[in-house]
């Protein structure tokens, strides 16, 4: 495919995507395509950190968190409107993911996924804080109202926040394509495959590390506060570990090392536990588990991998 | 000043068990390379077993050495099936089946035994608290247990042959084929040693709090940091930080953090043991020949 046709493509699809559920989906699939947006982009984070960059980070749940939090702290006590809170919730994130991406420097490897694995375990104890109760809403967390379309738009909230949430995702999953394409991109896959290599030719290691853990922050901030702005509610045991293991597995079945991965990990997250859910409600993490053990032995590539491999094979076919 | 002394002595009994789950995670980590984020939630499915058992009629001893030999076993055919071929796998690759089976774990205990908080039973009677208040019966006895527990394991390692064979597959696996030790087999074998030493920690700690599918995430998050800070390439490291981690969060818990940031105290210690000193008290330094 040329560069230009994968344009085209790209184009077509982000209209229908943006058109087809306007007409056929309910509101509660609506919410759900908004939440498997809002997922993608914290998966895209990821990725960049655990793909491209190769360093294993577990707790993106809590750069999920302060995304969140930042969005619905400043609706609920600064009035801020819904759509100027994502700027402030990517600078805020970011700079938190540049602050742990110092320490990340001088840990490989197992010793970053430990502290990340603590960082999201402990997650959930320090937005219940007593001292901080005052911002976060302690255990209760914060009710947010959900947005309506502006101009007069014949749009119900749930249709708006869903073309909003895709416009915002497309932009942001853009920029990341160019971003690994730059520079920057090139360099932390030349750190990930041969980083001694990297060093000799002159790329700055600690400078491309701590750079893609906060772009990382950022993209997974982004993405929870747009969920935060979703799902109209933030509480503390909404980002328990589990969030964190959840975003792994999306990152894993998508394709840790691709852009588009991201969306089919985010599809995959978001409604296999509601099909799964119906036999018991323990059964999604169970799934989830069985499914990851089985990508890493069969397909560590992930969905992504799995589905260029078919198109290669179609088109040496033809 | 008896507060003190209190929070220390207790410290100390919960101490014993976090070493347990330490010396676990470290005895796989030195023959493997690799940290079993699972460890925790394998000890809470074997509780579970000794649950089922001692509610099927089955005396608390008895259930207990069940238990043992179950998790033992358990821990084998996961090494063989699971972890083994992803040895040599980039270390996203065994996160990610330790993630898989921390998901597995949690989730088939919820799905079975329900997610509702479960008492469990302890062996050494309720009784008065002992040693002028400062302890309760089930405390002493568990540190009892850890104690014979630990030093049944240092002495199988220093003067068994077998135990011998084992540190030797883990330190140097190519020379240790060369002379003729299963190398493959002795690993599995530390697999299923750390399975049951996880499993008595999990029967320990379930009196005290109760038992549910989540129990040992915060044993495990404190356990974590016991063997850092202990040093991860050390097993006495790794008993000594366990215990002082207990004494730790009694300490910050009753009189610096409060009990609320319990987890975020030992997220704390974690991130301050490895920017400062990585390798622990007692620790070696790890450097990679390139």
């Amino acid at each position: 495919m040329t560069q230009s046709n994968s344009r085209i493509m790209l184009i077509l699809f982000v209209v229908v995507a943006a058109v087809v559920p306007l007409v056929f989906a309910s509101g509660y699939q609506l919410f759900q395509l908004t939440l498997v947006v809002a997922y993608a982009l914290s998966v895209l984070g990821k990725n960049l950190v655990t793909g491209y960059g190769g360093q294993v980070s577990l707790g993106q749940g809590a750069f999920y968190a302060v995304g969140a939090y930042t969005a619905a702290i400043l609706m609920e006590h600064f009035n801020v409107p819904y759509w100027a809170t994502l700027p402030v919730a990517a600078v805020v994130t970011g700079m938190v993911g540049l602050a742990l991406g110092l320490p990340a420097l001088r840990l490989g490897g197992l010793y970053l996924a430990l502290v990340t694995f603590a960082m999201a375990v402990a997650v959930p104890q320090l937005l219940k804080y007593k001292l901080f109760e005052n911002w976060t809403g302690g255990v209760q967390g914060i009710v947010l109202n959900k947005p309506d379309a502006p101009f007069g738009l014949p749009l119900d909230p749930d249709q708006w926040v869903y073309l909003f949430t895709l416009a915002v995702g497309v932009v942001l999953f853009v920029a990341a394509t160019n971003l690994v394409r730059s520079r920057i991109g090139l360099a932390l896959m030349a750190i990930r495959d041969q980083p001694l290599a990297a060093e000799a030719m002159g790329v700055e290691l600690s400078r491309y590390k701590t750079l893609t853990f906060g772009f990382g922050a950022l993209f997974t901030g982004v993405g929870g506060a747009l969920g935060a702005i979703a799902v109209g509610f933030v509480s503390p045991d909404s980002f328990s570990i589990a969030l964190s293991l959840t975003l792994f597995v999306g990152m894993v079945i998508g394709g840790a090392s691709s852009i588009s991965g991201a969306v089919y990990g985010a599809l995959f997250i978001v409604f296999v536990p509601n099909l799964a859910e119906e036999i018991s409600k323990a059964i999604p993490g169970a799934i989830f588990g069985v499914i990851l053990i089985l990508f890493m032995f069969f397909a560590p590539g992930g969905i992504a991998s799995l589905l260029s491999a078919q198109m290669r094979r179609f088109r040496a076919a033809r | 000043m008896e507060g003190v002394l209190h929070q220390i002595i207790s410290g100390i009994a919960t101490g014993s068990i976090y070493a347990s789950i330490s010396l676990a995670l470290v005895m796989i980590f030195l023959a493997t390379h690799q940290i079993n984020f699972a460890q925790g939630e394998m000890a809470m499915f074997s509780t579970y077993v000794a649950l089922t058992l001692i509610q099927a009629g089955v005396p608390y001893w008895g259930a207990f050495v069940l238990t043992l030999v179950f998790s033992f076993i358990a821990g084998m055919v996961l090494q063989r099936t699971l972890l083994e071929p992803l040895a040599r796998a980039p270390v996203l690759a065994s996160v990610g089946a330790f993630l898989g089976l921390l998901l597995i774990f949690n989730n088939i205990a919820g799905w079975i035994f329900t997610y509702t908080l479960q008492p469990f039973p302890t062996p050494f009677g309720a009784g008065a608290p002992i040693l002028g208040g400062m302890l309760s019966r089930h405390e002493l006895g568990s540190t009892a247990v850890t104690l014979v527990v630990l030093t049944a394991v240092w002495a199988f390692f220093r003067f068994t042959r077998l135990g011998l064979a084992l540190r030797g597959a883990a330190y140097n696996p190519v020379s240790s084929r060369l002379v003729g030790i299963p190398v493959a087999r002795m690993l599995s074998l530390g697999w299923g040693l750390a399975a049951a030493i996880g499993a008595i920690a999990g029967m320990m700690v379930a009196p005290i709090v109760f038992l549910d599918p989540n129990m040992m995430a915060g044993v495990l998050l404190y356990a974590f940091a016991g063997a850092l800070l202990g040093g991860i390439t050390s097993p006495l490291g790794a008993v000594v930080g366990g215990v002082l981690m207990g004494v730790i969060e009694n300490i910050a818990g009753a009189y610096i953090v409060g009990t609320e940031l319990k987890l975020t105290t030992a997220l704390v210690i974690i991130v301050v043991v490895l920017v400062f000193k990585p390798s622990g008290l007692f620790g070696k330094t790890l450097a990679n020949r390139v």
